[in-house]
This record gives C-alpha cells, sequence and structure tokens, in this order.
C-alpha cells in the first residue's frame, strides 16, 4: 500500500509517501533514528503489518516539520529517504 | 437564535423485512466522525439498521447515542452484539467497541460492500477531511491519501459558503446548478479567502446561484487534484456527506470525464458499514466476544 | 526630492513620503473595494496633510498585492525588494527581515548591501498571515489588540492541533468550552502562527539581526511568541506597517539618483 501522509493547503502540497508493501521487510528502521524530527514511528497498521507511519500529530504540519531539512538554497540528500535501504520513502514538495 | 443553514437532518433506519432472531452473528461499526457520528447493525454480513446523527462535543457519548438510536425499535440489546469495531476521527473513544480500525480501511470496506467489487477509487468528502482511497476487488486499499489539515474541499468548506449565503446545506447543490452558464471558479483555494472573494462577488452583483456555483466549481477542482495524486481508476465512487451535494459531484464527475457509481446506501454509513464488516470477518475468523461476559457499557 | 512610496496591502493602503532622505509623511487607510480609488484618496489626503500638490511629488513608486493597479506609479516593486530596502534603513545590520501582513508572511535575507539572498514567501493560506490572527480573536470575542496584551499575561503552553483558520477557530472554540483560560488560548494561537513563521525562516536561513515588519508585528503577543521560538531578538521598528512603503520610497529615490548619474 502507498500510504500517502500530508497535506494540501492553498500554497501547495505535502506529502511524504511510504510505500509499506517494501517497508514490512525492513529490519532496521533505520528512518525513525534519521528523522531530526521525529516524523516516523513503526506501529501495526490496519492489517496486523508492522510497518513507518508518519505519528499522528504531525501530520498537519510536516511542512513545517520538514522545513529543516529542505533549505531554499541548497537541497542535501534527505536524511529518512538516505538511510531507507528499501527506497520506501518519498516527499511531494 | 438565527436559523443554522449548515444544519442537516439526522435520521435512523432499519429492515423491516427481517427479523433478527433468525441470525447468527450480529456486529456493530460505528463511525465517530468530526461532524457526524453513523452506527451500522449487521446480521449475517448485511445491513440491519443504521443511524446518521450529528456529533456532540463529547465522542463516547456521541458514539453511545448513535449506536442507541440505530438499536431502536429493533428489540436488540448490546449482549447480542458478536463484535463491534470502532471507526472514524473518535475511534478510540467508543466505550463498546471492541477493536478501532482506521476510516481509510473501512471506507474501502464499506465501499467494496456498498458499490460491488468493480469499485478501485472512493472518494470520501467528510465533514472535515477528504480522502482518495484506492482499493483492490476484496475492499484492501492500496493507495491512500487524506486531507485533513485544510478545510477547502471538505464539507467544513461548504458548511461556511452555506452560512455566508444563508443557504440550507442541502439546497446548495441544486440551487448551484441553476446558473445558465458556468462562472469562473472562485481562485483562491483557503476558504478564508475564498469566503472574502465570495463576498466581493456578492456586492459585485453575483446571485447566490452563480456564488455557489464558482465555489462547487472550485471544490470539485480542489478534489480533483488530490484525487490526481493517487491516480483514479475505474470504477469511481464517492462517499460522505458531500456525495449528496450535487452541484460538487457533477462538476468533479466533467473534470475526471468519469460518472460515479450509483450506491446502494446512504452513502454517510460507508465507515460505519466497513467497520461492521471487519467486526463480521473478525467473528468469522473467531475473534468474537464470548457473549456471556459482554459486559454493557454507555 | 519628493518621492512616494505606496503599499498597496490586501487590507490597508500605507503612503510614505520621502524628502531627501527624511520621511515627510506617513498616511494610511482600508483597501476597501475599490483599490486604485482608495489609493487615490489617500495620496491626496496626506498631500494635503503636508501642503503639497501633485506637481511637487518627483516619482511614486507602487508594492504590495495591489500594485499594480496604483495610479501614476512609475516603478513598480516586488513587496520583498521594498522590505528589505526598508528594514536596512531603518537598521542598517538587519540581515533577516520577517513580514507579516493581512494575507501572507514572508522571510527575507539579505547582505550586507541589502541585496535580497533568499526569500519564502507564504500565501494563498490564511494560517501563517494576519488573517489567522483576525479570525482567532473573532472566535474569543476580542479585539487584535487585547488578544496580544491577553497572550502576555500566559506562561501555559497549550497546543493547537489545527492549522488551518477554519478549523483552528472552531479548535479555540472547544478550549473555551473546556475552560481554558482566555489568555492560554491567546498564547497558544500566537505561539502556532510564529512556528509556522519560524519554519519559513528556517528555510531561507537566519542571520542576525532580524527584524519584524507588517502589520502584525503590532502584536505584541505575537512578537513574544516569536522571540521564544526564534531565541534571537527579534527588532520591531516604531511603525512596522509603513516599512514598506518607505522601502519603496527610498528605491524610488534611488533609481532617480542612478538615472540622474547615468
Amino acid at each position: 500500500m502507498k500510504a500517502n501522509y500530508g497535506y494540501m493547503d492553498g500554497s501547495g502540497d505535502y506529502f511524504i509517501t511510504i510505500d509499506t508493501d517494501k517497508c514490512v521487510e525492513c529490519e532496521t528502521r533505520a528512518c525513525v533514528a534519521a528523522c531530526p524530527a521525529n516524523l516516523f514511528v513503526i506501529e501495526e497498521d490496519d492489517w496486523d503489518d508492522l510497518v513507518a507511519l508518519i505519528a499522528q500529530d504531525k501530520r498537519k504540519s510536516v511542512k513545517y516539520d520538514c522545513a529543516p531539512c529542505k533549505p531554499v538554497t541548497d537541497r542535501p540528500p534527505l536524511p529518512c529517504m538516505a538511510e531507507c535501504p528499501f527506497d520506501a520513502i518519498e516527499h511531494s514538495w | 437564535m438565527a436559523k443554522e443553514y449548515w444544519r442537516w437532518k439526522e435520521y435512523n433506519w432499519r429492515d423491516e423485512k427481517r427479523d433478527w432472531r433468525d441470525g447468527k452473528v450480529i456486529t456493530g461499526g460505528v463511525d465517530v466522525g468530526s461532524v457526524s457520528s453513523q452506527a451500522v447493525i449487521m446480521v449475517d454480513g448485511e445491513i440491519y439498521a443504521f443511524s446518521n446523527m450529528r456529533t456532540g462535543s463529547n465522542s463516547p457519548d456521541s458514539a453511545v447515542n448513535a449506536m442507541n438510536w440505530a438499536l431502536e425499535e429493533t428489540g436488540i440489546s448490546m449482549d447480542d452484539f458478536d463484535f463491534i469495531v470502532g471507526t472514524g476521527y473518535g475511534r478510540v473513544n467508543v466505550p463498546y467497541a471492541d477493536k478501532a480500525i482506521t476510516e481509510i480501511a473501512c471506507h474501502a470496506r464499506g465501499g467494496n460492500y456498498m458499490y460491488g467489487p468493480t469499485v478501485r477509487t472512493i472518494l470520501d468528502m467528510g465533514g472535515q477531511d477528504c480522502k482518495a482511497i484506492l482499493c483492490d476487488e476484496r475492499g484492501k486499499v492500496t493507495n491512500f491519501l487524506m486531507n485533513d489539515k485544510c478545510a477547502a474541499g471538505t464539507g467544513r468548506g461548504m458548511e461556511v459558503f452555506a452560512d455566508l449565503l444563508n443557504v440550507s446545506i442541502e439546497e446548495v447543490g441544486d440551487l448551484s446548478l441553476d446558473v445558465e452558464e458556468e462562472p469562473p471558479p472562485v481562485s483562491s483555494t483557503c476558504v478564508v479567502f475564498a469566503k472574502s472573494e465570495a463576498s466581493q462577488l456578492l456586492r459585485d452583483g453575483w446571485s447566490r446561484s452563480r456564488v455557489l456555483a464558482a465555489y462547487c466549481s472550485a471544490m470539485a477542482h480542489r478534489v480533483f487534484s488530490l484525487l490526481e495524486r493517487v491516480g483514479v481508476q475505474k470504477d469511481f465512487a464517492i462517499t460522505g456527506g458531500i456525495a449528496k451535494n450535487t452541484g460538487v459531484v457533477s462538476r468533479l464527475e466533467k473534470e475526471l470525464g468519469l460518472t460515479a457509481l450509483q450506491p446502494r446506501h446512504d452513502t454517510q454509513i460507508a465507515g460505519a458499514l466497513g467497520a461492521a464488516l471487519f467486526a463480521t470477518t473478525l467473528v468469522e475468523k473467531g475473534k468474537g466476544r464470548k457473549k456471556s461476559q459482554t459486559a454493557v457499557t454507555g | 526630492m519628493i518621492t512616494v512610496g505606496i503599499d498597496a496591502g490586501a487590507k490597508n493602503i500605507k503612503i510614505t513620503f520621502l524628502k531627501d532622505g527624511e520621511v515627510i509623511a506617513t498616511g494610511i487607510s482600508p483597501s476597501g473595494f475599490d483599490q486604485n480609488a482608495a489609493s487615490e484618496a489617500l495620496m491626496n489626503e496626506t498631500l494635503a496633510k503636508v501642503g503639497l500638490t501633485h506637481s511637487d511629488v518627483d516619482v511614486i513608486c507602487s508594492t504590495g498585492a495591489g500594485r499594480k493597479v496604483v495610479p501614476g506609479a512609475k516603478h513598480v516593486l516586488t513587496e520583498v525588494s521594498a522590505m528589505a530596502r526598508g528594514s536596512l534603513f531603518l537598521r542598517p545590520d538587519v540581515r533577516t527581515v520577517i513580514d507579516v501582513g493581512a494575507e501572507e508572511g514572508r522571510a527575507i535575507r539579505c547582505n550586507e548591501a541589502g541585496k535580497v539572498e533568499d526569500f519564502a514567501v507564504n500565501e494563498k493560506c490564511a494560517a501563517g498571515s494576519g488573517a489567522f490572527t483576525e479570525a482567532m480573536a473573532r472566535a474569543l470575542e476580542v479585539s487584535l489588540e487585547e488578544l496580544g496584551k491577553l497572550s502576555l499575561t500566559s506562561s501555559a503552553s497549550v497546543p493547537m492541533n489545527a492549522q488551518c483558520a477554519v478549523f483552528a477557530e472552531s479548535e479555540v472554540i472547544s478550549l473555551l468550552h473546556a475552560s481554558t483560560p482566555k489568555q492560554d488560548i491567546a498564547k497558544a494561537i500566537h505561539d502556532a502562527i510564529a512556528s509556522r513563521i519560524m519554519s519559513m525562516c528556517r528555510r531561507v536561513g537566519i542571520n542576525p539581526a532580524i527584524m519584524l515588519v507588517g502589520g502584525v508585528a503590532r502584536n505584541v503577543g505575537f512578537v513574544q511568541s516569536l522571540r521564544t521560538a526564534m531565541e534571537e531578538e527579534v527588532f520591531v521598528p516604531d511603525n512596522p506597517e509603513f516599512v514598506g512603503s518607505l522601502g519603496a520610497a527610498l528605491i524610488a529615490a534611488d533609481r532617480e539618483v542612478e538615472t540622474a548619474t547615468a
């Protein structure tokens, strides 16, 4: 399942997509430690798979929480995407 | 007190052709949303009764009220249930539920039952959120996206407009179609800014119908871009309160070039229905309550 | 030389008259339904105030959301350049300008020459602009001024879950129903908008000194919340809403000098 966490508002689209079919294979769960804003948590989803998801209280503020990793001028690789061994994470903006 | 134009009617329904006592498995699903709450009672995997009410200030009370209203005159008591699943925004606060499942999974499951196994895209337009869900033939989610951060594209945005124009929420859709030609959509996405834009249009002499047409098409476009992100596949269906707004639905269908499936049941109960279906499956898997131990709450 | 800067904002039009590098008059009026007529009227009113006529004005320069419809403007500037120029004039060591207006917010980073190096804008969404605090003040049934003052008396930190102004309004009402003290709600509102502005600043990178301009800088509660979030001193000029029109008038003067010496 592709799970899109985030939102659209008047200023744009802000989604973090986690491909849970890839994520369920993971043993390292490196995203949890990689994210400086602690967005990722590992929980059981509705189909009893243990996968990464974006913490409930962070879903409405991803644009703000991710801002430090996304400076305007120089855009380094995002730590969550770089650390994910299965390339399961994407950002829409 | 001024008339509250955004208020809609509450109701319940039960299948008078059947007697629940003939059934074996009785399950319940309750969807406590931010604006409305529904309870569905299923007997052997078929809908037996349901209710649709406004959510009060307190989720547990709303869950209890919705279930009591669905139970009304059925003769079923809380002890008769084999399993109850709670879903929606207030799902963890349903005092009598055996399990909580997210509304995403429940809407897909409910949509699969309501529209049949060919449905692949379900758009749920709720009171305070909008969900685009792709699912397979079993009603399992393959891709989902939920926007509950921004009021644009939700029932709440429509309520703001209904209030601004003194039109009851049920009439918005039809009224918005009563225009000779389609006006350009309201340009602001943000509800706060769209509201100022609409006030300006009214001062410019636009009729209420025309302003509503401009807003409904802006909302349709907004929802369209949400659907585009997950990638719409046929068959397509709409659930939730806004599914009843012909002004948004017809404009969205036009933009998508697809016609939404006609539902077999009230579109607002999709989440609660899905929850009851999950409950039924869990009972079939032997995870149901041992009835004698069931405590009644609420 | 007399130059005039007009900042046609979403809510108010601001005007600054500049004579040889000195501000000689300012004026403000609501943008209203006809921005064109409103700026004309404000221009005439301000001229009368200082005893000048149209012919005394060398050049008019416009900025702001309605900048393209300002009558008689020779130069049309973006808010970013105007705000940066105005801020550095007031305080030459400013490197970060935060502008929060009625319908938008922006963060601007500039170098020592006042050249804009980077900026981020948040518009098209009421969260993060003055429209947000206005809507919240309405929900709390206090004036904007009271909202700011109330906020200063609170030391609690109540989290606001809603980001959207429409949803935040309902949240404020539920907080009231739950008997949360008004001052704590006021602080929660300002903390929320400050954190949005902060994230925009982080995107452009913050260098001190930091100056906050725009009408929302008048809100003492917001200023307090922003200072706390920033962990740095945030300077607010005496007339924060006039920094855009000041910048426009200054740039108009700069350009006249350039043309004359070219």
